[in-house]
């Protein structure tokens, strides 16, 4: 007996690798999909993702973006402090908060700041950011195993998935694990444009986790975000799979290994 | 004032800071708010043991990142292998002037980050864009020796965090930060990492432009609907010679003692009365990698 879970990272409006991503995740054949939130910023026509969303299913988390749009808020809360990367959060999110429906930020607001469930004996919490901050990074090579340890052992959890930071990685500690799930909403800044989810294989011994590639029309994306103005840093990124914007939040070792 | 009013607890050691050089320096900065010097003996070189100790007790602490500061850490004989041994916990991140570098210690350092699952950050410090404004305030000749560390840096894979006090008025960041930009591009650096900090009014400092103003203090009324968490002292400790202190600002203040150990550092609250405490109320932790507000105003495309 086993359960297989789908977990979907950041959307950033790209309904196009959303739609994708449930394809593929129900070939594979899962139980469940979960959205670990950011509906919106960075893609085109914001209101696209949520129809796909909630006619699929798909139980989803409030990421600072959603709180942000629900609640018509000033700006993403997405945690950068570098005015370049401001600069550019705040155009995706000015365009996603001016482009999206009443009824969807009503729904977005209605959204848990996390889930927890127990399957099959194993006991998982998800998350967007971090279990202590919605918007907090967590980064491979800035994360160190025993700090994971410390939050799985706080929320006596075995396993904590995340997303947020926009790049997939995994750590297995003494306590348990930690996934980021990656994101569908851009590349992971590796020089491809494909995006990614994560599904989970859970039985009562164990949690097995696989990062899976999305590959996705991205070219008609980069068409549609240039008719709806959107900067050309954005497309850039959508054709390459390299950041060109919010990168000063990355660390060392995650920028060096992108291109700008 | 009411000083239990603008107490500050920790809500978690985040980061752990180790005044590493204690406070010996190779330069003689006229806004180092610590004044270090060569002969500035205040505080006194960490050991390799003693860091390995603490190393140990952090990860039990569940601390989230490690910093090196001075004086000039790479004073410190033992400099390269601590930030060796560091990367077997966690990030590490080093605060230098560049200017004392040599080839075979980042040749070593490169190889140990490759190996690490951990990012190894240098914040380099460089307070102008030219010899003719950095030296007036770091020294005769650093501006060169800094830009060719940074070279250096560059050239063994590493992207350091350029790290300027912002000695101009605050209207001219863009000029500023575009010849920043133009000039370590043109050494070589890419896509150069800049970050900005405010002048913290004591130390040399205090000499050089004046000390704070007794309104220039965090009142409680000012931390109403705060976030505190955007305070050094609210996720950080240091360790130096003589303890563990609340913030690498404050260690020349006797009362920023607050233990021999990280444990009891971690329980004792601090009472945020000093000026350098209204500049990171101001400005949020500036000491950390990623400042929890943005400084700069300039926008680099």
């Amino acid at each position: 007996m086993s359960t297989r879970l789908a977990l979907f990272g950041g959307v950033y409006n790209n309904y196009l690798a959303l739609e994708a991503a449930i394809a593929k995740a129900q070939k594979i054949g899962v139980d469940e999909i979960y959205c670990l939130g950011d509906i919106g910023a960075f893609g085109p026509y914001p209101n696209r993702a949520f129809p796909l969303l909630t006619d699929n299913n798909i139980l989803c988390i409030q990421g600072n973006y959603d709180d942000s749009v629900g609640n018509d808020l000033a700006d993403c809360q997405c945690g950068y402090t570098d005015a370049r990367d401001n600069h550019f959060a705040q155009i995706s999110y000015d365009y996603t908060l001016a482009n999206t429906n009443d009824e969807h930020k009503t729904w977005l607001r209605s959204l848990p700041a996390e889930i927890e469930i127990e399957v099959e004996g194993q006991r998982l919490l998800l998350c967007h950011g971090s279990p202590r901050r919605t918007n907090e990074f967590l980064w491979e090579s800035t994360t160190p195993l025993h700090f994971i340890d410390l939050l799985l052992n706080q929320r006596e959890v075995d396993f904590i998935a995340g997303t947020h930071s926009g790049i997939k990685w995994d750590a297995q500690t003494a306590s348990g694990r930690y996934v980021n799930v990656g994101v569908l909403g851009r590349p992971e800044n590796d020089g491809n444009t494909h995006v990614w989810f994560t599904t989970l294989e859970i039985s009562g011994s164990s949690i097995e986790h696989q990062f899976h590639p999305v590959d996705y029309d991205y070219q008609r994306l980069g068409r549609e975000m240039s008719q709806e103005g959107l900067p050309d840093e954005f497309i850039e990124t959508i054709h390459t799979g390299w950041w060109t914007t919010c990168l000063e939040i990355l660390p060392q070792k995650e920028r060096a290994a992108g291109y700008h | 004032m009411n000083k239990s009013s603008v107490r500050v607890s920790l809500s978690h050691l985040d980061e752990l800071w180790f005044q590493v050089s204690g406070t010996r320096c190779n330069l003689t900065c006229q806004h180092c708010f610590i004044s270090c010097s060569p002969h500035n003996r205040n505080f006194e070189f960490l050991s390799r043991d003693d860091i390995q100790g603490h190393l140990k007790q952090s990860a039990i602490l569940g601390v989230k990142g490690y910093y090196f500061t001075g004086g000039e850490p790479f004073l410190n004989p033992e400099m390269t292998d601590i930030l060796i041994d560091t990367l077997q916990y966690g990030p590490a991140t080093v605060l230098t002037n560049a200017t004392v570098m040599k080839e075979e210690w980042l040749s070593r350092l490169r190889i140990a980050q490759e190996q690490s699952r951990y990012s190894l950050e240098f914040r380099v410090s460089i307070d102008g864009f030219s010899a003719d404004t950095n030296d007036p305030i770091r020294g005769q000749g650093t501006f060169e020796r800094a830009i060719r560390g940074v070279t250096q840096l560059v050239s063994h894979g590493f992207l350091p965090i350029i790290t300027a006090t912002r000695t101009w008025p605050d209207s001219e960041d863009q000029l500023v930060l575009g010849a920043f930009y133009k000039i370590l591009k043109r050494h070589g650096y890419k896509h150069p990492r800049i970050k900005l900090l405010p002048t913290l009014k004591i130390g040399a400092e205090e000499n050089r432009n004046g000390g704070y103003s007794k309104h220039q203090r965090v009142t409680s009324e000012m931390l109403k609907q705060f976030d505190v968490t955007q305070l050094v002292c609210e996720h950080a400790r240091i360790v130096t010679d003589r303890g563990v202190h609340v913030c690498p600002i404050l260690i020349d203040s006797a009362d920023s003692l607050l233990g021999n150990t990280l444990q009891e550092a971690v329980d004792t609250p601090f009472n945020i009365t000093h000026g350098a405490c209204y500049t990171c109320y101001q400005y949020g932790a500036i000491c950390s990698n990623i400042s929890t507000r943005n400084l700069a105003t300039g926008i680099e495309a």
